[in-house]
């Protein structure tokens, strides 16, 4: 027999070095990769084999680290990125990714590449299917995948310029995503750390109470401290929003959500620690999950103070919306219903947090590290001068990062332990008490006139907002905003409401409602075109805003509004598309193509509210020119969207710009990573930032405005009519040890809503226009997306290669939320039975840059993240319509409710 | 205690007959998963070096699967096209890297209804080989899988083997999966169908339905109906009492009605995928 073992030593060779790892029987060889062999470019995204982030090569085959026992590798040869990065196939397809900018967040990269070199080796010149056979388990829930594909294809890389804005350059920090060496929240605690694991309810609602802590801890070896409700100094609530900060750190005496944490452990790292013991008993009790359920009489009320579950509700009006469709030539209507949305970043939440001296630095994975400050400072009632925020690497947020997560279990930790501790989410707690997107349920009816004008919208949405707040409050007030589309509509009446349940909180999520609200109202315009007899297309670019016509809540944009532009950009698509579809289904009796056009629109940054960004930088004496950038770049690309606004502002190629941060004691407050704001406010802080530098420069010498500024080899000249050396080791430096400083700030031009909505609520929209051809088999009502264009209006494109980064990953979102994905608690709580899209699962995507420019945007540009989700869903909807002539009221759609749908179509 | 690795069956078997509570690992696929965050078992039985259970043989009444073969070891076998359902079942399991570590002998220990193995192995004819303190012992596949992660699997015992039965002349095989996305995914319903043919007719066929029922099943209904049908006669072979064996659920990856209605969809596809590379 061979040796047995409990942690005897297991040999293999990792990365070409024989090593030996004593691990503990059933250990996965992913953790001791990560946490025995220093192999950090092995990422955790789910230890069940879903996500394929782990991926390594044993014996050149890739497999899930996470799925073998270290000790079935004993004798084996495992290679990790790191091993494999110096390899022929290993540098191309380093070059390849940064040249397509084919890692975003970077949290999938390793196994992507890892999987990638195991194809090259085999098949160095592999087609398209070959690529997504072959990466077909990894999961990216930023890029869309395409930009991978085009890397491990080796086709050209799509860069041009240097780095001035409009330029395609690879991303500033790609590198080390690229490389493996970008350090998410689970890659930064030291080895010494304690570990936190979160108690939590597995009911929907239910009483608790907490037996003899103490009694526990000292019989359960490992164990070094509880943490419950009683620990929490200062406010036991959190929230995003200062009148709905109503979410307990730890539940106390009733949890209202399953995954809810009622308290916390404390435990050595290398403890087996069987939680089921835990001194906890939970009671259930009656719970409602679902929206009607709540608002019936004598629900069960979420919060005493919010009758009838109701958290908050937004509205806006104009005109008279009854009178305009009793008047108008057709009216369709419609209720539509959407479920729970996961945000399924690769990354689960994590981080690490200690002591330093009285204050404590929490280092972990957000969107929002000023927020998070401010609210830990509440919660362990300290001055927040005593919280630092160092945010790790993001590995994926999309709106569900910008809450807290582990911060709060982090800091009281560190606290009561005195020692580092870290913790990681496990995939399944992530997904039960992480936000989600809001299940909605929707009823709407829109007129028009014979002569294709729209006449008259009444919009009531209901939201369901989950336990707690959270951004609920946020979409009640987008909703009724947004949910004209970019579209004139001069009566309209549109109201929304969240409403409580015991459900985990909806937060945000990329769109913050508006995904929802748009296919209601995409859908039904394709009702009234159909019924008008118009072109889907004509009968949007008729209705379409223009400069100058007044949105639904009677703000007039007399500049910037290109929504007409994209659907222009379409046309042609769009003309091919519908011959391309004629011709097929001529032809084929059983799967039959359909094309589908919607259009989107989103306003960009806070909703009436400031929404400052500061961008602060410096030049040191050595000529080194520093960028504090506290914008979050959770894979959209802020870090190179905010570089080269600021280096063209000063007048300085990309590459001389060296980043800081962010870090709350070293960047200013860039606000939070959402409502597409960061190039926008961020941007704009940022060209002010580098404006005011250059102005300062220039002032030394007293040069023109166009003078030329350029650094290098520790000197700094500017040149005019003459040219001047500034001789920046003789000038003074500050507290920083800036010789020359600047730090500005920019908060976008916005005005209250009054009672009815009116107002001027953004600086600036950005707009969308998407078209998906799709093919349907009609006995098993499976849907194949053929392809999509995507027309965006960004105003300038900053980086292009970002801007298609950004369209492809967004349409990935909107597909699995069209197609696949719904959140059930209890049932889908990891990533088999919740499903998001594939490499195999996402078609080739055109993205029309359209560049309307903004007078308020930097250089003209527009923030872009959410809007993509936004058309994606209802173009689907509306190609499948097209296709089938079913049209659907719920998403997603299933192949069993397609097919349920088509059935009784006929 | 302690992860066990023993190179040969016997080693195997005395490590499972000592130790309680011991825990057989072979791929890892479902092992891991399962066990999610808790505390792993004290004592593991690694299969996955034991000589007797690697490698695909033909045997002189068919082919000898051994149970720590791997599904990209049968997907890159040189095996007669009856074989193709099989082979296509295991190019659809999970991923890459899922076949790469998972074997076909754990997919069915694991006794899921949607084990994409299963209905493959039963259109084959397949049995399971135990081996256990009372020596070996086979089992069709039909009687080692008892319901919903439920199998014969005695105490001691772990399986060693599938036996392939000699396959008759002609025979063709295909492999229908449904699933909610192209890679990674939980077949909704898949259907396996063994065909074969004499003289422009057909002669005999297996089709087998998988996650329409607590363990996949043949159709015999189905199988009958089909006998002496002309292979140029495609489509229309499954009707709605060929399905009456079947007992689908409703689910988050679809209805019962729904369930029902796409098997009989795919079984018209997997017979006339069966004869067309019969």
């Amino acid at each position: 027999m061979d040796k047995r073992s409990d942690t005897a030593h297991t040999a293999l060779t990792l990365n070409g070095r024989i090593v030996e790892v004593a691990a503990r029987v059933g250990e996965r060889l992913s953790h001791s990769l990560r946490e025995r062999l220093g192999a950090r470019d092995v990422k955790v995204g789910c230890n069940a084999g879903d996500c394929g982030a782990c991926t390594v090569l044993v014996d050149g085959a890739p497999v899930c680290a996470c799925l073998m026992a270290t000790q079935q590798a004993a004798g084996r040869c495992v290679e990790t990125l790191a091993g494999l990065r110096d390899s022929a196939e290993g540098r191309a397809l380093h070059q390849r990714f940064q040249g397509h900018q084919a890692a975003q967040c970077g949290i999938c990269t390793p196994g992507m590449v890892v999987s990638a070199v195991a194809l090259l080796r085999v098949v160095p010149d592999p087609d398209e299917d070959q690529v997504m056979q072959a990466l077909g388990g990894v999961l990216c829930r930023c890029t869309g995948y395409r930009k991978i594909i085009d890397a491990v294809m080796g086709k050209p890389a799509p860069l041009h310029g240097t780095g001035a804005v409009g330029d395609a350059i690879p991303r500033v920090d790609g590198a080390a995503k690229v490389a493996g060496t970008e350090a998410f929240g689970d890659d930064v605690a030291p080895a010494d750390a304690l570990v936190i694991r979160v108690i939590r309810c597995p009911h929907p609602r239910a009483a608790f109470a907490l037996g003899d802590l103490d009694a526990w801890r000292a019989a359960t070896p490992g164990v070094v401290a509880t943490l419950s409700a009683a620990d929490v100094p200062g406010l036991n609530a959190f929230g995003v929003i200062p009148a709905f900060v109503d979410q307990p750190v730890f539940a106390e005496h009733e949890a209202r959500f399953r995954g809810e944490a009622v308290a916390a452990v404390v435990c050595t790292a290398d403890t087996p620690l069987d939680l089921s013991g835990f001194p906890v008993t939970f009671t259930p009790l009656p719970a409602v999950e679902t929206v009607e359920q709540a608002m019936a009489p004598g629900a069960p009320l979420l919060h005493d103070t919010r009758a009838g579950n109701v958290m908050t509700g937004g509205f806006v009006q104009c005109g008279d919306a009854a009178a305009a469709l009793a008047r108008a030539d057709v009216v369709v209507e419609g209720r539509f219903t959407s479920g729970f949305v996961e945000h399924a970043y690769i990354e689960p939440e994590a981080g690490f947090a200690r002591m330093v001296g009285d204050r404590v630095e929490i280092h972990a994975c957000t969107q929002a590290p000023v927020m998070d400050l401010e609210s830990m400072a509440l919660i362990l009632g300290w001055p927040k001068e005593r919280v630092r925020i160092v945010p790790t690497a993001v590995g994926g947020g999309f709106g569900s990062k910008l809450d807290l997560s582990v911060q709060p279990y982090l800091a009281l930790a560190a606290i009561k332990t005195g020692r580092a501790v870290r913790i990681a989410y496990s995939r399944g707690e992530s997904m039960q008490s992480t936000t989600k997107r809001h299940p909605s349920d929707l009823s709407v009816r829109i007129g028009a006139t014979r002569d294709g004008r729209l006449c008259g919208m009444q919009f009531d949405g209901l939201f369901n907002t989950g336990a707690y707040a959270s951004w609920g409050p946020t979409v009640a007030n987008r909703v009724p905003v947004h949910a004209s589309g970019p579209y004139r509509i001069a009566d309209y009446r549109a109201s929304a409401k969240g409403i409580h349940t015991h459900c985990p909180p909806s937060g945000a999520f990329r769109g913050f409602g508006v995904p929802q609200s748009a296919i209601a109202q995409e859908s039904l315009f394709d009702e009234l075109a159909e019924r008008l007899g118009l072109d889907p297309l004509e009968f949007r670019a008729i209705n379409a805003l223009r400069n100058g016509t007044p949105t639904v809540c009677g703000q007039v944009f007399d500049q910037g509004v290109g929504i007409g532009a994209c659907f222009e950009a379409l046309r042609p698509a769009w003309a091919q598309a519908r011959a391309e579809c004629t011709a097929f289904n001529a032809k084929h009796e059983h799967v039959k193509r359909g094309v589908g056009i919607a259009g989107g629109w989103y306003g960009c940054g806070n909703t009436s509210l400031p929404n400052p960004s500061t961008i602060k930088a410096g030049l040191r004496a050595d000529g080194t020119l520093v960028l504090h950038q506290g914008a979050m770049d959770i894979g959209q690309g802020a870090n190179t969207v905010i570089a080269q606004i600021f280096a063209q502002a000063l007048g300085v190629p990309v590459a001389q710009v060296t980043l800081i941060g962010p870090d709350t004691d070293l960047t200013p407050d860039a606000g939070k990573t959402s409502a597409s704001r960061q190039t926008f406010v961020t941007g704009a802080a940022a060209k002010l930032s580098g404006e005011a530098m250059r102005a300062s420069i220039l002032k030394l010498c007293n040069a023109p405005e166009d003078a030329v500024i350029a650094l290098g080899d520790g000197g700094l000249s500017v040149t005019g009519a003459e040219r001047h050396h500034i001789p920046l080791d003789r000038m003074p430096r500050d507290a920083e040890g800036y010789v020359i400083r600047s730090c500005e700030t920019y908060d976008p031009p916005t005005k209250p809503l009054d009672a009815n909505g009116q107002g001027h609520p953004y600086a600036q929209f950005g707009y969308a226009a998407h078209m998906a051809l799709v093919e349907v088999d009609l006995a098993l009502g499976t849907v194949k997306p053929i392809r999509f264009v995507a027309a965006h209006d960004v105003g300038q494109a900053i980086n292009p290669l970002l801007v298609e980064g950004q369209v492809q990953g967004g349409i990935a979102q909107g597909l699995g939320m069209a197609l696949m994905e719904e959140y059930l608690p209890g049932r889908t709580e990891n990533l088999h039975d919740y499903l998001i899209p594939t490499i195999g699962d996402m078609p080739p995507v055109d993205t029309l840059i359209v560049q309307e420019p903004d007078a308020h945007g930097p250089y003209g540009a527009k923030g872009l993240g959410e809007h993509v989700l936004i058309p994606t869903a209802p173009a689907l909807l509306n190609a499948i319509c097209n296709a089938t002539g079913v049209r659907l009221h719920a998403v997603p759609a299933t192949p069993s409710r397609l097919r349920d749908a088509i059935r009784d179509a006929r | 205690m302690g992860h066990f690795a023993p190179h040969n069956l016997g080693d195997a078997l005395s490590a499972l007959a000592s130790q309680d509570g011991a825990r057989i690992l072979a791929g890892g696929t479902d092992f891991f998963p399962s066990l999610g965050e808790a505390v792993p078992p004290g004592t593991i039985i690694d299969i996955s070096r034991v000589a007797e259970l690697c490698g695909i043989t033909a045997t002189a009444a068919g082919w000898r699967i051994g149970a720590a073969v791997r599904w990209s070891d049968i997907a890159k076998a040189p095996l007669p096209p009856c074989f193709d359902a099989l082979k296509a079942a295991a190019g659809a399991v999970g991923s890459v890297q899922i076949q790469n570590a998972g074997t076909l002998a754990g997919n069915l220990c694991n006794a899921s209804p949607a084990a994409d193995g299963v209905p493959p192995l039963l259109a084959l004819g397949a049995e399971v080989e135990l081996a256990g303190p009372l020596g070996l012992r086979r089992l069709a596949l039909g009687d080692f899988l008892l319901g919903v992660r439920k199998t014969a699997l005695g105490a001691g015992e772990l399986v060693t083997a599938v036996h392939v039965p000699a396959q008759p002349d002609g025979s063709g095989s295909a492999f229908c999966k449904l699933g909610s996305r192209r890679f990674m995914v939980i077949s909704i319903v898949m259907v396996a169908a063994n065909v074969w043919v004499l003289d422009g007719r057909i002669a005999g066929a297996r089709v087998a339905v998988g996650a329409a029922s607590p363990v996949a099943r043949r159709l015999p209904g189905l199988e009958a109906a089909l006998i002496g049908r002309p292979v140029d006669d495609m489509g229309g072979f499954t009707q709605p009492g060929h399905l009456s064996g079947l007992a689908p659920i409703d689910d988050v990856r679809g209805t019962a009605g729904y369930r029902l209605e796409a098997v009989a969809e795919l079984c018209d596809r997997a017979i006339a995928g069966a004869l067309i590379h019969g």
